[in-house]
């Protein structure tokens, strides 16, 4: 299988990174290779088998319904790019 | 052409619950910006969600009052994008295995018929935070207090056929989830959202239009404005040859019209995959048991109850029901004064007009369900009239304190001794010779002038029917 | 000066023949002077370190016992410690200061631990040489110019050369017992859900598991017991007791069955490591136990299945890395898609964004079923083989690694041959079991692992069974002569 630049550009876009023609080209070479390899896969006998999205056959806990985190607010924002008047501020969002 | 709507609604209730769906941070309303956002909704690294079971439960609740079938197996998955208010870089839902499936609702159509909507789904998701886009210059503010809210996402079948039927189901869903305790239902605040899937089709074609989607309903008149702006769009756009494209669109409560959000659009790719961090919730038959065992009495049995126990027309039950508070307080004031039909009238009459006119909610009425009775009550002995009544709610509303108190201290008392409104009566016969003599010769409207003139004499505190009996054998006598 | 196991330091401590000051200073000393050579820590804690061991040393002189109390450890900077830079290898997280302590850092506080810093570590834990990091390659001990093995390779190769008695790892594919094979130490990954995922920065959630890395058998058993426990804040962790996993240490292996894959002993495996590994498991026979060949016919589709699951969980995982909260913000940001694209772009180095990008990729419209749900097919055909093999046996063993220590940047420019060299530890993690590797003897001077598999929640008896081996060999005590 072969990425184009292309394709690349659309998942990086869909991930958020940004890349150059050059970068572009090195992903598709190196996913190409990469999806090429993940294709032996293809030779598995899947069928009706059910599939595993965890390691433990086990089910949820549940938390009981109580308040138990304190405000915090300046201990996490110390560590924020930029906040102003206690909210976290990015270029604005046009709606 | 003749054109039939095809409307399909998304209901977002957030659940009322203490704390987060997957944090033990507070829910509550109107904290200062990002002072209920904990590490966990924060999405720092490393944190992990654990699910919160009040939330479970009352999605259970509302499957079970939906006659929906609860799923002995659902899934968390993680639904993937990046918005500065969704702070993971995906929001924790439900897709292919939703808690709550195939349920139904209906709804009465104003002709008095019964519609019944189906309900495709319920499932649990996280909310987003909050963008605050003024006082920031060219930045944009955000504030995750509400992030890790819980909602549930109800999802109706395409089976609304017009901007009334699908306010008629957003109202009942509404009362339902208020009636079950499990959304305060506030839509201001935005605990009780909508989003509507609109298309049109010609009528009798089985296959369904393009729809578009209309996002910001917040009330149930913008989805009513919504709704019905669109339809004529789509008609518009289709009878002068265009076609609909399936879009996003926008409803501006301003100019009342939905507008397209391409800017949006750019191509949604969620990439769903189950939450690696959740494992499967499991729901027993026990567990499904045991919450039917806590459910209140849904708003249609409650009407049918009021029908049957109280003799009220389906009209004054279906109004008195129509909110959990009003039939509580109802419910009250008849276990005080055992005069349903008074009670119904007095609810829905200057009860509700009071309560209207100091814009205040049921809860909020600063007459209690029992002083209310009380003041029932006292119509029913005949120590008042229905008409002094009025004045003795007003000063209750006042605050003047119970309505026996404000009898006695205004000296309303009803005048029910016989001996007394007859000596008013002669008094007012010997005061008015000539309309007398008219009265006797046949100009019968003058009955009325009578009792007016005897009421005025006791500042209205005869008993009106002693009035009238006594002062008719008076005038026809001697 | 010895330089002591954590068990030998803990009698010594309790026995007040040293503080737990005297040796926070001994092992700061060391890697004040040796660490430049290896570049093991991203950040060193003297401060801290000092004033936890003067608490400890109140401890002990009250006369309290703890696992762990007085101990100097090292934890990855994988987890999250309040107050100190918590970066994961990534110049993304360059100026995280966690505002809290991840559980395992906080048991093992609790437990009296003095932590002497924050070892470096392939960046968010994707590789298998310790070259992504941001802070750059961590060297292996025993060869400058090798690797260490990754992700936990600033781990391993600190405990190789005594900078730190034991270090915390974490472990996706291998990147506990890699490491530790490749610097002659021992490791365990424990079973998934056995150790709180809380505050360990997420790779591949449904594979990672944190565990200890030491000089011993016995001072893994010590360190787990301090690490392992339920966690009500991660839901994936396992509400069940935890045993004292050094008390089954002692147990003979008489009767023990010990199953021998014969995939794991074909083609691929150097003629040399196989030696290796047959007089290790000659060691094992010896004293008692019976080895017996089983198959596990599917893994050989663990690797590629592997870079299916871990990528796409990574692709979301690292998602919030946005620019926003925390972390690193490019400058001048044009607008908010700016904001992200550079953010990110700059943040990130290339393992983590190929990374991101193929699990953005399978996860993507129209690849879900023919990458992610077919991946986590062959994840159960992986699981049901090792299932049952532990019919047949208690015990799975063999090599850790295809390979020894290979060279700096000899395989940078393959990921596929990078990817393989977990060949033999990725099937254990796609299964969720516990998997130990421990020094089996050595090749040149190079050393070679040997991979223990156990059942589920049997960690105690590859502890065990290591324990065993080194109370009969001395592989688990040499030291590379320029540490010494």
């Amino acid at each position: 299988m072969s990425l184009t630049s292309d394709e690349v550009r659309r998942i990086a876009h869909l991930a958020r990174l940004a890349v150059d023609d050059r970068e572009a080209e090195g992903f598709a070479a190196a996913l190409s290779d990469i999806f090429d390899f993940v294709e032996t896969l293809n030779a598995a006998e899947i069928e009706g088998v059910e599939p595993m999205a965890h390691p433990l056959d086990a089910e949820q806990r549940l938390r009981p319904d109580t308040v138990t985190e304190p405000d915090q607010r300046e201990l996490f924002q110390a560590i924020a790019p930029a906040v102003e008047n206690g909210v976290y501020l990015v270029p604005r969002v046009i709606e | 052409m003749e054109w039939e709507t095809v409307i399909g609604l998304e209901i977002h209730a957030q659940l009322n619950t203490a704390s987060k769906i997957f944090s033990g941070a507070a829910t509550a309303y109107g904290a200062e910006p990002n002072r209920q956002a904990c590490a966990v909704d924060l999405g720092l690294p490393g944190v992990l969600p654990v699910l919160n079971a009040a939330v479970v439960r009352k999605a259970v609740m509302l499957g079970l009052a939906i006659d929906a079938e609860i799923a002995p197996r659902s899934v968390f998955a993680r639904k993937n994008y990046f918005y500065p208010d969704l702070p993971k870089g995906y929001q924790i839902s439900q897709y292919e295995l939703p808690i709550v499936a195939r349920g139904h609702l209906e709804i009465d159509l104003e002709d008095g018929g019964r519609k019944r909507i189906g309900i495709t789904r319920a499932h649990l998701e996280e909310d987003a935070g909050k963008s605050v886009h003024e006082g920031f210059g060219a930045m944009t503010g955000i504030d995750l207090n509400r992030a890790g809210t819980p909602l549930v996402e109800i999802v109706s079948e395409p089976d609304l056929r017009s901007a009334k039927e699908a306010v008629a189901y957003m109202k009942k869903l509404h009362a339902l989830v208020r009636y079950l305790g499990i959304c305060d239902g506030n839509m201001q605040e935005g605990s009780f959202r909508c989003d509507a899937n609109v298309s049109v089709r010609p009528k009798g074609q089985q296959a369904f239009g393009t729809r578009a989607e209309i996002k910001n309903l917040n009330s149930f008149r913008f989805v009513e404005r919504a709704i019905n702006f669109e339809v004529e769009r789509q008609i518009d756009l289709l009878e002068s040859g265009g076609t609909v494209v399936q879009e996003t669109r926008l409803y501006d409560p301003d100019r009342d019209e939905t507008r397209s959000m391409r800017s949006k659009e750019e191509a949604n790719d969620y990439r769903y995959f189950p939450d690696p961090d959740l494992l499967p919730v499991t729901i027993h038959a026990q567990d499904i048991e045991s919450v039917r065992g806590e459910m209140p009495e849904l708003p249609d049995a409650k009407r049918e109850r009021f029908i049957r126990d109280y003799a009220l027309s389906v009209y004054d039950a279906g109004t008195l029901t129509a909110t959990r508070e009003l039939a509580d307080y109802y419910e009250a004031v008849v276990a005080g004064c055992d005069a349903p039909k008074l009670a119904a009238n007095w609810l829905m009459g200057d009860f509700t007009a009071a309560l209207n006119r100091s814009e205040l909610e049921v809860g909020q009425s600063p007459v209690a369900p029992q002083a209310l009775a009380q003041l029932l009550t006292r119509i029913q002995d005949e120590t008042i009239s229905g008409k002094i009544a009025k004045e003795v709610f007003d000063a209750m509303w006042a605050g003047e304190g119970d309505a026996d108190r404000i009898i006695a201290a205004r000296g309303l008392k009803q005048i029910t001794d016989t001996g007394a409104i007859d000596r008013i009566i002669d008094e007012v016969i010997a005061a008015n010779p000539s309309q007398l003599e008219q009265y006797r010769s046949g100009k019968d409207k003058l009955f009325g002038f009578f009792v007016g003139q005897v009421m005025k004499k006791t500042q209205g505190k005869a008993n009106p029917a002693q009035v009238n009996e006594r002062l008719r054998a008076r005038l026809q006598g001697d | 000066m010895t330089l002591d196991t954590l068990s030998d330091w803990a009698r010594r401590l309790q026995a007040r023949e040293i503080s737990s000051r005297e040796l926070a200073e001994l092992y700061l000393g060391r890697i004040e002077r040796l660490d430049a050579g290896i570049n093991s820590f991203v950040t060193v804690t003297p401060e801290l370190a000092l004033a936890a061991a003067d608490a400890a040393d109140r401890r002990l002189a009250k006369g309290e016992q703890a696992p762990l109390l007085g101990l100097p450890v090292a934890q990855k900077d994988i987890f999250c410690t309040q107050g100190v830079r918590t970066s994961c290898g990534s110049k993304m997280l360059d100026a995280f200061v966690a505002p809290y302590d991840a559980t395992v850092v906080e048991r093992m506080n609790a437990a009296g631990a003095v932590m002497l810093g924050k070892t470096n570590m392939d960046e968010f834990a994707m590789g298998s040489s310790n070259e992504t990091s941001y802070y750059g390659p961590v060297r292996n001990p025993w060869d400058p110019e090798r690797v260490p093995g990754g992700s936990s390779g600033g781990s391993a190769a600190a405990v190789a050369a005594r900078l730190v008695p034991a270090a915390t790892g974490t472990d996706t594919g291998g990147s506990i017992r890699q490491p530790a094979a490749f610097c002659g130490v021992t490791g365990i990954k424990p079973t998934y859900g056995r150790v709180s995922r809380y505050g360990m920065i997420a790779f591949a959630s449904s594979l990672d598991q944190g565990g200890p890395m030491a000089a011993s058998a016995e001072d893994c058993a010590r360190m787990l017991n301090a690490m392992a426990g339920f966690d009500p804040r991660d839901s994936t962790s396992v509400e069940r007791p935890v045993e004292d996993f050094t008390a089954g240490l002692a147990r003979d292996l008489k009767d023990l069955r010990i199953g021998l894959p014969r995939e794991f002993f074909g083609e691929g495996l150097d003629a040399d490591m196989r030696r290796v590994v047959q007089d290790a498991l000659a060691v094992l026979r010896e004293r008692g136990a019976k080895l017996v060949e089983v198959s596990l016919p599917n893994s050989g589709l663990s690797v590629p299945a592997y870079y299916v699951v871990a990528p796409a969980e990574c692709s979301s995982n690292l998602a919030r890395y946005d620019g926003v909260r925390y972390g690193h913000r490019c400058a001048d940001p044009r607008d908010l898609m700016d904001l992200y694209m550079r953010s990110r772009a700059e943040g990130f180095g290339a393992e983590v964004k190929r990374r991101i990008m193929i699990g953005t990729y399978v996860l993507s419209a129209g690849y879900y079923d023919a990458y992610y749900l077919k991946a986590q097919k062959v994840r159960r055909l992986i699981a049901d083989d090792f299932r049952r093999a532990f019919e047949q046996v208690d015990v799975i063993a063999g090599p850790t690694s295809p390979e020894l220590p290979f060279r700096l940047g000899e395989k940078s420019a393959d990921p596929i041959r990078m990817y393989l060299s977990d060949i033999y530890t990725i099937a254990v993690n796609l299964a969720g079991l516990p998997g130990l590797s421990m020094p089996a003897g050595t090749i040149g001077n190079l050393p070679v692992g040997l991979q223990l598999i156990g059942n589920y929640f049997d960690e105690a008896r590859l502890l065990n069974v290591a324990h065993q081996f080194q109370q009969e060999t001395g592989w688990h005590q040499r030291m590379p002569a320029a540490f010494a």
